[in-house]
């Protein structure tokens, strides 16, 4: 197996972990949607400089992680690609903002640090929660889930046609990567020079193959709409979820719950 | 009945690809499509489907194909592609199985209902649950067929069905096509295949019909084949 076919068997890895029956992938895509933004709303809303705040909303996923059975570890070798560019936002701060913001032992951090690792953390905790959705949702509840939402038709169908021409991309890849491979033997990559037929080729063979995918879907029926998507009603329980979970956000940006749970701690051992 | 009349088919600016195709095809008829590479069959199917614009008239049953009237021809049409890959896009079997149905709008019941009696006369149950990705070809291409069985079409049209398929799973399938009621047209290069299940032939050359007729006279005719760029089925062949 090479890398691509690895890389393409984790892409369908995510239909697999979708399929799975655990209480947070039984409850309706449109709660988990609604949660899930709240979520990331309610972590990109802090401040630069309130990430201690910041770090109680691990709980969210921590916790849907431990219900839904999905291995923390898939998580981050899934998203090894984005991360870097997630982590890399914040990486100037500490170059353009150097005014101290507090001091641990003798160590002064400046809030450059402190707003970096602001945006590290609000970064990993976003793709974290969107992952627990995709992981949870199969695509074309998620998509259903959006229209119920009255999102665009068109904009839903992008949606899901990205999401299995990713696929069809990936596939091509494979096989072009593999001819080029046996034609040329004990070379490292593709050489640059070829780079430009590469992909032009690339980008054709695979626009073939998704509009015969679109026709395919076309064929029996598909008019932008998810009919055939897993439905599921939206019960008390998925009311509870949404309002609990959007409760709990709002509550951890309205007070330091981590201070709280500081003061508590340390009045607990004095 | 499927009927073409004076059918004229060109991508872009180019030549035609199908030029002036007429022919009828009967409820109930198996008809096979051959011809060489490029001589236009399945653009043929295409344009059928609507997939491809065309001047010249076709119709299905009485309808004709316009882009209006598309949702009602493709319900008559089941289509199984060339590339079983491009026809299954959903995680499982099973979730392939129902997308036709429930955009036509039935309901889960119904189509359940469907789907199980369509996996039984094909003997598949044991693959209504599987990833298609984890399929093999031959699975794959059943898979496919059942996928649009299950939108009980009036009319099936299958694009190279044997091809890349081994011996056993090539037997299957022909053994599958030929129980499988109602209309049928076939493109292939396997002319035994064609033989085998349909009871018509449609010669294709560079776009136009050159021939039509019982498919045992015209598989027979070494002249006529190999004029156009065919050969004899091997069973006829004398290897």
């Amino acid at each position: 197996m090479n890398e691509m076919d690895r890389s393409l068997f984790a892409l369908r890895e995510m239909d697999t972990l979708a399929a799975g029956n655990s209480p947070v992938h039984r409850l309706c895509p449109a709660a988990k949607l609604l949660t899930t933004i709240a979520y990331i709303a309610a972590a990109v809303s802090f401040g630069k400089y309130q990430l201690s705040g910041l770090l109680v909303l691990i709980l969210y996923p921590a916790l849907v992680f431990s219900l839904s059975g999905i291995p923390v570890g898939t998580c981050f070798r899934k998203l090894r690609f984005v991360l870097p560019l997630v982590l890399a936002v914040g990486l100037f701060n500490p170059i353009f903002d150097r005014s101290p913001l507090l001091t641990v032992g003798a160590v002064t951090v400046s809030g450059g640090v402190v707003s970096m690792l602001t945006l590290m953390v609000k970064g990993v905790l976003c793709l974290m929660a969107s992952f627990l959705l995709a992981a949870t949702t199969p695509i074309d509840a998620l998509c259903a889930a959006l229209r119920r939402f009255r999102v665009p038709s068109l904009l839903v169908t992008l949606l899901l046609l990205t999401y299995r021409y990713v696929g069809v991309m990936k596939e091509e890849l494979s096989v072009m990567t593999d001819a080029y491979r046996l034609r040329a033997p004990g070379q490292k990559g593709i050489r640059y020079h070829s780079w430009g037929s590469f992909l032009g080729q690339l980008l054709l063979r695979s626009a073939d193959r998704a509009e015969e995918l679109y026709g395919s879907m076309q064929l029996r029926g598909f008019r932008g709409e998810f009919p055939y998507a897993e439905s599921r009603p939206w019960t008390g329980r998925d009311t509870a979820w949404f309002l609990v979970w959007t409760a709990c956000f709002a509550l951890c940006r309205m007070f330091d719950v981590a201070g709280l749970l500081g003061s508590l701690l340390a009045g607990g051992m004095r | 009945m499927i009927r073409f009349d004076n059918v004229t088919v060109a991508y872009e600016k180019g030549a035609p690809v199908l030029k002036n195709v007429s022919f009828t095809v009967e409820t109930g008829e198996a008809v096979g499509l051959i011809g060489a590479n490029g001589a236009g069959k399945t653009t043929l199917m295409r344009a059928l489907l609507g997939l491809v614009g065309h001047q010249g008239t076709i119709t299905v049953d009485g309808v004709e194909v316009t882009k209006r009237n598309l949702p009602e021809i493709r319900r008559k049409l089941g289509f199984v592609l060339q590339n079983s890959d491009n026809q299954m896009f959903m995680p499982t079997v099973y979730e392939d199985m129902i997308f036709g149905p429930l955009n036509y709008g039935l309901s889960r019941a119904e189509t359940d209902a469907r789907v199980d009696a369509v996996l039984t006369r094909l003997g598949l149950q044991d693959l209504k649950h599987r990833h298609n990705h984890k399929l093999s070809g031959g699975e794959k291409r059943m898979a496919a067929i059942a996928t649009v069985l299950a939108m009980e079409p009036e009319a099936l049209l299958m694009d190279e069905p044997t091809s890349a398929l081994d011996p056993r799973n090539r037997r299957l399938m022909i053994e599958t096509i030929r129980a499988l009621p109602g209309t049928k047209i076939i493109t292939s290069h396997d002319l035994d295949m064609i033989w085998d299940t349909c009871s018509r032939v449609i010669l294709l050359d560079g776009g136009a019909v050159a021939a039509d007729g019982p498919a045992e006279e015209i598989l027979r005719d070494r002249e006529l084949l190999e004029a156009h760029c065919m050969e004899l089925p091997l069973r006829l062949a004398g290897l």
